[in-house]
């Protein structure tokens, strides 16, 4: 049993070397474009079109935005790493190095998803560096922020790893983030506190689970949230157990994996 | 080590599709084996190398992997196992020694331990000048060869080689060769599928033959060559042979004017076939086997099997 625990150890940090290796490689295609993006969202959303918004609970409209585009860029890399990683490990079949292992399906899920966090965490830094020049950054709790990022990042690093599992081909690995996540992260509240909206609209955006993960970052950095905090976190708390019950399932009958 | 090193029990796999790939298939491999698994395409032997690794659910059956079960104990098992793949699967943008450092870690090998090992084995089958280098530059021969590296680098005691030396130039195969013998010498056990059948004859001591997911022949190499009753053998003449130059006794079939292809029983010596034409003024400048032995049992047994 320890000799099982200590090779899976090895297995695991050899999972995440080889992940983190996999993106640090390809830096300026992995951390520089979300740099960019956001830089383009605080000159063109936070300024030019922001000044003519106002403020928003007595915070500049760049200073409200922040948040939802941090996490949006630490869920997109997140997301995207563990689906690219897993789907070109099929598609040149170097997957079935792990297979043919004595790895658990546990660590090779904890493998991936520890990667596409470290992905996440890298972006969120460097977007955060970036944010310096165009926002007064603030943190109303450095504990939630951390919890609410690691979460966050957790739960799209398994999205993507059922993602990857599901793709047969390079489209299949494009379709979930470009006609569901991104439209639900915009519909989330990057931009706009609910209250801004019609009341039906309010009760259909309570159906968006990305609008909890928004307000949950937004409240451990500015102290302010559309959603009750404590709902929020329960919410991301069982999307987390939900999907890593679906990835355990899915890797116990091999799916996309073993014939 | 009283346990076998492979035991498969009534192993059946049945696809989604519904075909019948592995109808019940026994098989016993003792420690020190080096063992051919021979068929013809889609015979069944990719199939059993893939339950036996995990890359293929089995349908049913029992698999024993020294003595451990695989179902109840697949991690210990594992760890027994190194597998070179049919097809090349390298992640192509990783360093060499990469590689192997990883395939080690999956194993339960520490970075520290696998360096060495990875030394070890890379200036054995001379890639050591190329660890830094990213796989996808290496030549077809050296991927075949940094494919055995990995499957050797947690020392496993049984290897499973899924036609090793396929495309490989002679030279290359020549060394995975000698290097086979080399592990099967110092205890590794050794299971190889190869459509080249001469390399099968040359290394293995054990055979089992597969056609259509059954087992038709489990012998040693040595019985099973011995049923071997006729040889064909390719004769090249020094002086011109007629259309219809025959000799009794012999099955003679001229290709051109200066070869002829002899059937002779394996009782017969070839002193004897030198004679007879000898007699008839034909000098015979050299002869080869037109197939090696295991291939002429092979083709005939499988011919047999209805393909």
């Amino acid at each position: 049993m320890e000799n099982n625990f200590s090779l899976q150890i090895i297995a695991y940090n050899t999972i995440v070397r080889k992940e983190v290796l996999r993106f640090s490689r390809i830096w300026k295609q992995t951390l520089i474009p979300p740099v960019i993006t956001n830089i383009l969202y605080f000159i063109i959303f936070g300024n030019l079109i922001g000044e003519r918004i106002g403020q928003i609970n007595s915070f500049t409209y760049t200073d409200f935005i922040f948040p939802g585009l941090l996490l949006m860029s630490v869920i997109t890399h997140s997301y995207t790493n563990t689906v690219s990683s897993l789907y070109i490990s099929k598609y040149h079949r170097y997957i079935e190095e792990l297979l043919v292992s004595p790895i658990q399906n546990y660590t090779i899920l904890a493998g991936f998803i520890t990667g596409g966090v470290i992905r996440g965490l890298a972006v969120g830094v460097v977007v955060i560096l970036a944010a310096q020049f165009f926002v007064n950054f603030t943190v109303h709790s450095i504990i939630l922020m951390l919890i609410v990022i690691l979460l966050s990042s957790t739960l799209f690093s398994m999205c993507g790893f059922l993602n990857g599992l599901f793709a047969n081909d390079w489209d299949d690995i494009n379709v979930i983030p470009t006609f569901i996540m991104t439209p639900l992260t915009y519909l989330g509240g990057i931009f706009f506190s609910i209250s801004m909206l019609p009341e039906v609209w309010q009760d259909i955006a309570l159906v968006n689970p990305i609008l909890y993960l928004i307000n949950a970052l937004r409240y451990s950095m500015l102290g302010i949230t559309d959603v009750s905090i404590i709902f929020a976190f329960f919410i991301i708390l069982i999307f987390n157990i939900f999907i890593f019950a679906l990835c355990m399932y899915f890797l116990s009958i091999g799916k996309g994996l073993r014939t | 080590m009283n346990s076998p090193a492979l035991l498969i029990n009534n192993l059946t796999k049945v696809y989604s599709n519904g075909h019948k790939a592995l109808h019940g298939i026994n098989l016993e491999i003792p420690h020190g084996d080096f063992f051919a698994l021979l068929g013809p395409n889609g015979a069944g032997k990719s199939t059993t190398i893939g339950i036996i690794t995990s890359l293929i659910k089995k349908t049913e059956g029992d698999i024993q992997i020294y003595g451990i079960d695989i179902d109840k104990n697949f991690v210990e098992a594992k760890t027994y196992i190194g597998l070179v793949p049919q097809e090349i699967n390298f992640n192509t943008f990783e360093p060499i020694n990469e590689i192997l450092t990883n395939q080690a870690g999956y194993y339960g090998v520490t970075r520290d331990e696998a360096i060495p090992e990875s030394e070890k084995l890379l200036k054995k089958l001379g890639l050591w000048d190329k660890r830094f280098h990213f796989s996808r530059k290496l030549s077809g021969g050296m991927q075949r060869r940094l494919m055995v590296a990995r499957a050797l680098i947690h020392k496993p005691k049984l290897l499973i080689l899924d036609e090793p030396t396929a495309g490989a130039d002679v030279e290359v195969r020549r060394l995975m060769w000698d290097y086979l013998k080399f592990l099967n010498e110092n205890g590794t056990t050794i299971i190889l599928t190869t459509h080249y059948l001469e390399e099968a004859e040359n290394l293995c001591k054990n055979i089992a033959i597969i056609d259509d997911g059954k087992i038709l022949r489990n012998s040693s190499m040595r019985n099973f060559l011995n049923e071997l009753k006729s040889e064909n053998l390719i004769l090249y003449t020094e002086n011109p042979l007629k259309n219809d130059f025959s000799v009794e006794g012999l099955d003679i079939n001229i290709i051109d004017e200066n070869t002829c292809e002899v059937s002779i029983s394996v009782d017969s010596s070839i002193n004897f076939l030198i004679e007879e034409l000898s007699k008839k003024g034909v000098k015979v400048k050299s002869l080869k086997n037109k197939t090696s032995r295991l291939e002429e049992l092979f083709i005939r047994m499988v011919d047999k099997n209805g393909k």
